[in-house]
């Protein structure tokens, strides 16, 4: 008879499967680290090479492209698992469901969001911005790209099986992202205009704890209706 | 289940109401409502109308271009509560897995969807004279946009699975997220405009609103939950036909 896994066991093992199944297939993870880096670029040729006005635009344009590079993998998130039962099997195992949920998402996580905390300082250079602002940047991406990735989920696990997931995932998720890039691109423009920046940031950490409470439910809960 | 409309009189707190959670019942019942809420709803739009365009003074600020407002302070009302609403139906048919919830949330989308548009519209029609744009970035504005992309994931996820059964339960769940979501976003979107307080337009510091104007929106305001309640339930009637034809009560015997 097989040895009996711990709960804390398993959901490592499920983690750590996911990142070595996702590392397997590199180009994938890689697409989304130099999509990001390619999209920031396209600003400062889209509107013009003045440092004064690159560094006002950067904490938006490192923002919105931070969030749209952590959408365009959302689709992967359960897709493949799903496509060769593996999601079955480990919605079926006698783990809660909300817990190998969660452990997917800080797959993902680790996979789209966090290259982006450390690639994007270095994009915030060419963007003339101060060293005060690149820190504040890192650490509100930090945090706001594990909220992404987990109000994500839920847009992913209600669109699985579905055609033309890529852009209704789009549609889905992007309005609910809106408070995230407030407070996160808030925080960095007020460092920017001399503000504190802890209003912001206090804000986003709620924004994220109520991620972590509510999105693995309701991912959960729209995984379920999906394998029905 | 127990008939209970045999007895003599009408006492309200007999009546099943859970009877009418069944389309098969639900049915009769919301086609002899249609007729009375739109004649209702048209008669009271009219008189609102009137009170708003012809009784109501004109604003010594804002001259004749402020009656838009009759039309649009009830649309936005609307466009909000409206999509509570749908999300309380959604939230009900997850719980009591209720077929006729699921079909109420799915009509009531397309007419909370049509006020947002209304206050968009109307609100962007009194903005030229009076702001002189077309558009700011007010937090009103922002969040009114924001629950218009709201309504539009609802229907794109509808619309995109096949399953009718599967589609009434992700978009239940797409529903009740947006719906949490609705107060964070106002919130973080008027924060955001606090931030970046530059040409601020506030509409807080109107004048007091005279008692006739007051009299006219809420009139307004009724009409418009008559004719929603009229559009509703024609919507819910085809949602039932759509799904129902096949069964047998509608069939001809």
């Amino acid at each position: 008879m097989p040895k009996e896994l711990s709960t804390f066991s398993v959901l490592y093992r499920i983690l750590a499967r996911d990142i070595k199944v996702a590392l397997r297939r590199q180009s994938d993870v890689m697409a989304v680290f130099f999509f990001f880096i390619i999209a920031a670029s396209l600003f400062p040729l889209g509107s013009s090479a003045d440092p004064k006005l690159l560094s006002a635009m950067a904490p938006s344009v490192l923002w919105v492209t931070a969030l749209l590079s952590c959408m365009l993998s959302l689709s992967r998130m359960y897709s493949s698992d799903h496509a060769d039962g593996t999601l079955e099997q480990m919605m079926l195992s006698n783990q809660p469901t909300v817990l190998v949920v969660l452990m997917k998402i800080l797959a993902h996580w680790v996979l789209s969001g966090l290259p982006l905390v450390f690639v994007a300082p270095l994009i915030g250079l060419q963007f003339n911005l101060s060293s005060a602002e690149l820190q504040l940047l890192a650490i509100s991406l930090l945090m706001g790209t594990l909220t992404l990735s987990l109000i994500g989920s839920i847009g992913a696990a209600l669109t699985l099986g579905v055609h033309g997931t890529g852009v209704l995932i789009a549609i889905l998720v992007l309005p609910l992202y809106i408070p995230v890039l407030v407070f996160g691109a808030g925080a960095v423009n007020a460092v920017s205009i001399g503000m504190n920046p802890n209003g912001a940031l206090s804000l986003l950490g709620t924004v994220l704890a109520m991620a972590l409470v509510f999105a693995p439910l309701g991912s959960a809960a729209a995984l379920k209706i999906a394998l029905e | 289940m127990k008939n209970m409309e045999t007895k003599t009189g009408i006492n309200w707190l007999q009546i099943n109401w859970l009877r009418y959670a069944s389309p098969k019942t639900f049915y009769p019942l919301a086609g002899k409502l249609i007729p009375w809420c739109a004649t209702c709803a048209v008669l009271l739009i009219v008189y609102g109308l009137y009170l708003g365009l012809f009784v109501a003074p004109t604003d010594f600020q804002q001259g004749e271009g402020y009656r838009i407002i009759f039309v649009h302070v009830p649309a936005a009302w609307f466009s909000m509560f409206l999509y509570l609403l749908m999300a309380m139906y959604a939230g009900l048919g997850l719980v009591l897995n209720a077929r006729l919830s699921y079909m109420m949330a799915t009509a009531i989308a397309p007419t909370g969807a049509m006020f947002t548009l209304v206050a968009l519209v109307t609100g962007s029609l009194w903005g030229k004279p009076m702001w002189g744009a077309w558009w700011v970035w007010d937090a009103r504005l922002t969040s009114e946009l924001i629950l218009l992309f709201l309504y539009i994931g609802y229907f794109s996820l509808q619309a995109a699975i096949d399953d009718k059964n599967r589609a009434d339960k992700a978009s239940a769940v797409l529903a009740l997220v947006g719906a949490i979501n609705v107060p964070i976003i106002y919130f973080s979107v008027k924060w955001w405009n606090t931030l970046h307080q530059g040409a601020s337009v506030s509409l807080m510091n109107a004048p007091a609103m005279a008692a006739v104007m007051l009299k006219g929106m809420l009139i307004m305001a009724i009409g418009f939950w008559l004719y929603s309640i009229a559009v509703i339930l024609v919507r819910v009637r085809c949602e039932i036909v759509e799904r129902d034809s096949k069964t047998t009560m509608f069939r001809q015997d």
